[in-house]
């Protein structure tokens, strides 16, 4: 691999987009699978049409977490194309979503089939795309059978389609088919930066508002090469974590009804308002909606304000500690929760995990820390890192997430820089390239933006954590009793429309 | 078990004595109900209008300023802020939900809060109320705010009113979401499993006109294209109390 078959970028970062090599597809595909062995972590894998007489690029965003860089290649993409997936099995869902939206095969791809049931973008008046009708995998046998929910689900929950192939109670594979929430957000942020760029990234995964905000705005401000105010990166950050505890609260509560455990679940429930209520203090709204904005931050903090959410959080600390330590005190919770859902370290790195999943099943991994981003360049939470992988380990992450998230945020409310939380907004740059990695309370979210001559976006791409790990719920499932796929689920609680976009 | 019950002393009784008591606290930033000053607004200035970026504000003849659909609305201030001469303002009003579409538009001199009764609501579940939520393309902020009142800080069982897992038990339908063409034929087949007499209520902004994502070929621009819609209970999303005073207004559990 020549240094001549990539650029080198760190997060946040705008660089020509005439910079970026284009090498051959073998090139490309195995500088992929060479740096992913070496470590890497793909990121994203955005396909454009640069030019309307131009054959199709495609970019491999590679992050590497023990340099903090980024390795970005690309090439133009043949028709059809070896796939990456028979190498390198994280690739099999952007392979899929390439196939989807661009019409062109991944040769050799094991499991191609549609993920959102979206009008292609080469001819999108090619009619209807007839939603959940694909090959689903089939088991034959005397004994087994086959358990089909949604996508209306029972609780008050997003939609989608799942597929439970069981041999009794034991759940042999689950299938996942996705899209219902699919509302053209990528297809109609082409042609931007417009007014309602920031609105969709605010709704693309409501929960998480800050996260996808976060990564538009580190794109936005690094095409137009403005930097941002240090106590608008501060507010930033502490909004971010507020939105980490809210719902790692309401998650830990979900599981804990999940296993009849009610004390918890009722307790956490109120206290994610709780949480959620302190965003509202911020900026009105209880996720945070207005609060993160190109070049700065909405609403600013007073010394009133300050000491509201400084009290809020001790009361937060309080409830929380009680309401979850109870829990974790429990016999009978630990025994539905350890040995449930294990995904080995070995399978998330292929499966290509991000965020609490992974670092449930060993991985170390956490873009504040490894590819530090605002003010995560200044001050670095603890990142907590489990073994088992299993239920348990996904619970106990997340709880040791929220106590670290309150420190996090304790200090950085008492030393909040001094001076504006705006800064002066400027058109986006011509013919640039921005990747930004966000970790969000999932995991890493990673956005990409390509401008034309113009300053337009050519392509904006978004990829929530929920798209790398809805595979691995499928994993964690294999084995397991079908009455587990609640508790399962819960564990992982990835986003429907995130993934959909 | 000592220690869950001294856990459970420590966290305390904490429903809220709303409707009978004082409502829960809003925060001094929260955005509800605009008002607007017709008399102060300036003529041939639209930059309300132009400002908002889904269309939600429209003006009428000069003198009687801005009128805002808060069936639309983002509750982002755009307006409020782009307005030179104050004629617009977010009020914390936060009775927002209304039986009619029209009730939704906010003029200069209109009332605090439009009617949300609906009659045969009122005498057929009035006293038991059992919703299928349906999220159509929903972010999943109306979800959870809607989820929330299930928890026991707000109990919306207090008043028979609760989500169920089938729409066979239920008496209606709420839903999230622009209703988007993947979602259509699922949202078709929930709402005809619901026995009639039944009601459809619409959260959010994008339940009622689309929301961010208005004109989308995606999706279809709300539920009143795809369903008849009984209460509209308008917010990005509608903050938890908007949702139980929409809902306890429609049943005319308060006035």
């Amino acid at each position: 691999m020549a240094s001549a078959d990539y650029l080198r970028t760190v997060n946040g970062q705008a660089v020509s987009r005439h910079e970026l090599p284009v090498v051959s597809y073998e090139t490309f595909r195995w500088t992929i699978i060479n740096t992913v062995k070496a470590g890497a972590h793909l990121s994203a894998l955005p396909v454009w049409r640069p030019d309307p007489e131009e054959p199709l690029r495609i970019l491999a965003v590679l992050s590497r977490p023990l340099s903090g860089d980024l390795l970005l290649v690309s090439c133009h993409l043949p028709e059809p194309w070896p796939s990456l997936t028979t190498d390198f099995p994280a690739a099999h869902w952007f392979e899929r979503e390439i196939a989807e939206t661009w019409q062109v095969r991944p040769e050799s791809h094991p499991w191609l089939k549609p993920i959102r049931f979206q009008h292609s973008h080469r001819s999108p008046a090619s009619g209807a795309v007839p939603v959940g009708l694909t090959g689903f995998f089939r088991m034959d046998g005397a004994e087994s059978h086959e358990v089909a929910v949604g996508p209306v689900h029972a609780g008050v929950i997003e939609p989608g389609h799942f597929r439970f192939l069981c041999h009794g109670e034991t759940v042999y594979h689950l299938e996942i088919s996705l899209g219902y929430q699919h509302r053209g957000i990528e297809r109609a942020m082409a042609g931007g930066p417009g007014p309602r760029d920031i609105h969709y990234m605010e709704t693309l995964a409501g929960d998480t508002t800050v996260g996808h905000a976060t990564a538009y705005c580190l794109n936005v401000e690094a095409l137009s090469g403005r930097s941002v105010p240090p106590r608008a990166e501060s507010i930033r950050a502490v909004a971010a974590e507020l939105e980490r505890i809210a719902n790692h609260t309401g998650d830990l509560g979900a599981l804990a009804g999940d296993v009849g455990y009610l004390p918890t679940m009722s307790y956490c429930g109120r206290i994610r308002g709780d949480v959620l209520n302190m965003t509202a203090v911020l900026c009105g709204n209880r996720f945070g909606r207005g609060l993160v904005r190109p070049a700065g931050a909405g609403y600013d903090l007073d010394g009133a304000l300050v000491e509201t959410l400084l009290d809020r959080l001790d009361a937060v600390e309080k409830d929380v500690t009680g309401a979850v330590e109870i829990m974790f005190d429990t016999p009978s919770v630990l025994a539905r929760f350890e040995g449930t859902g294990t995904v080995s370290t070995a399978a998330a790195r292929e499966a290509g995990l991000v965020g609490v999943a992974a670092r449930a099943s060993g991985i170390d991994g956490d873009v504040r820390r490894d590819f530090p981003y605002g003010h995560y360049r200044l001050a670095r939470p603890e990142i907590a890192v489990g073994s088992t992988g299993d239920c348990f380990a996904r619970a106990y992450v997340r709880w040791l997430e929220i106590k670290e998230s309150l420190a996090f945020i304790r200090r950085q409310l008492q030393e909040l820089p001094d001076g504006p939380v705006t800064g002066a907004a400027a058109p986006a740059r011509g013919d640039m390239l921005a990747v930004s990695l966000v970790e969000g309370w999932r995991g890493e979210i990673c956005h990409v933006a390509v401008t034309d001559a113009g300053g337009r976006f050519q392509t904006y791409k978004v990829v929530d954590p929920s798209f790398h790990n809805w595979f691995g719920l499928a994993l964690a499932l294999r084995n397991q009793q079908i009455s587990d796929f609640p508790l399962c689920n819960k564990s992982f609680n990835l986003s429907y429309c995130g993934h959909d976009l | 078990m000592l220690r869950i019950i001294k856990t459970r002393l420590e966290q305390k009784y904490r429903t809220m004595a709303y409707p009978d008591g004082p409502p829960p606290d809003l925060p001094p930033r929260f955005a509800g109900r605009p008002v607007i000053n017709g008399a102060a607004c300036q003529s041939g200035c639209d930059r309300c209008m132009v400002a908002c970026p889904v269309g939600a504000v429209r003006l009428f003849d000069a003198d009687k300023g801005p009128v805002i659909d808060t069936g639309g609305c983002l509750f982002c201030r755009a307006c409020e802020t782009a307005c030179p001469v104050g004629a617009i303002c977010f009020d914390r009003e936060y009775r927002l939900a209304a039986s009619g579409r029209e009730s939704l538009l906010v003029r200069s001199g209109s009332p605090d809060f439009a009617p949300a009764r609906y009659e045969t609501a009122a005498r057929l579940f009035g006293r038991s109320l059992k919703l299928r939520q349906v999220s159509a393309g929903g972010c999943n902020a109306c979800e959870a705010d809607s989820n929330v009142l299930g928890t026991l800080a707000w109990d919306m069982g207090r008043f028979g009113i609760q989500f169920v897992a089938s729409p066979r038990h239920a008496d209606g339908l709420l839903i999230t979401g622009p209703v988007t063409e993947n979602m259509r034929l699922a949202l078709d087949k929930t709402y005809a499993a619901v026995p009639a007499p039944k009601i459809v209520i619409a959260v959010g902004a994008c339940a009622i006109a689309g929301g961010p994502y208005t004109g989308h070929p995606e999706q279809h621009n709300g539920v009143p294209h795809i369903l008849p819609v009984d209460l509209f209970i308008p917010g990005c999303p509608p903050h938890p109390l908007t949702i139980l005073d929409g809902l306890l207004r429609f049943i005319d559990r308060i006035k």
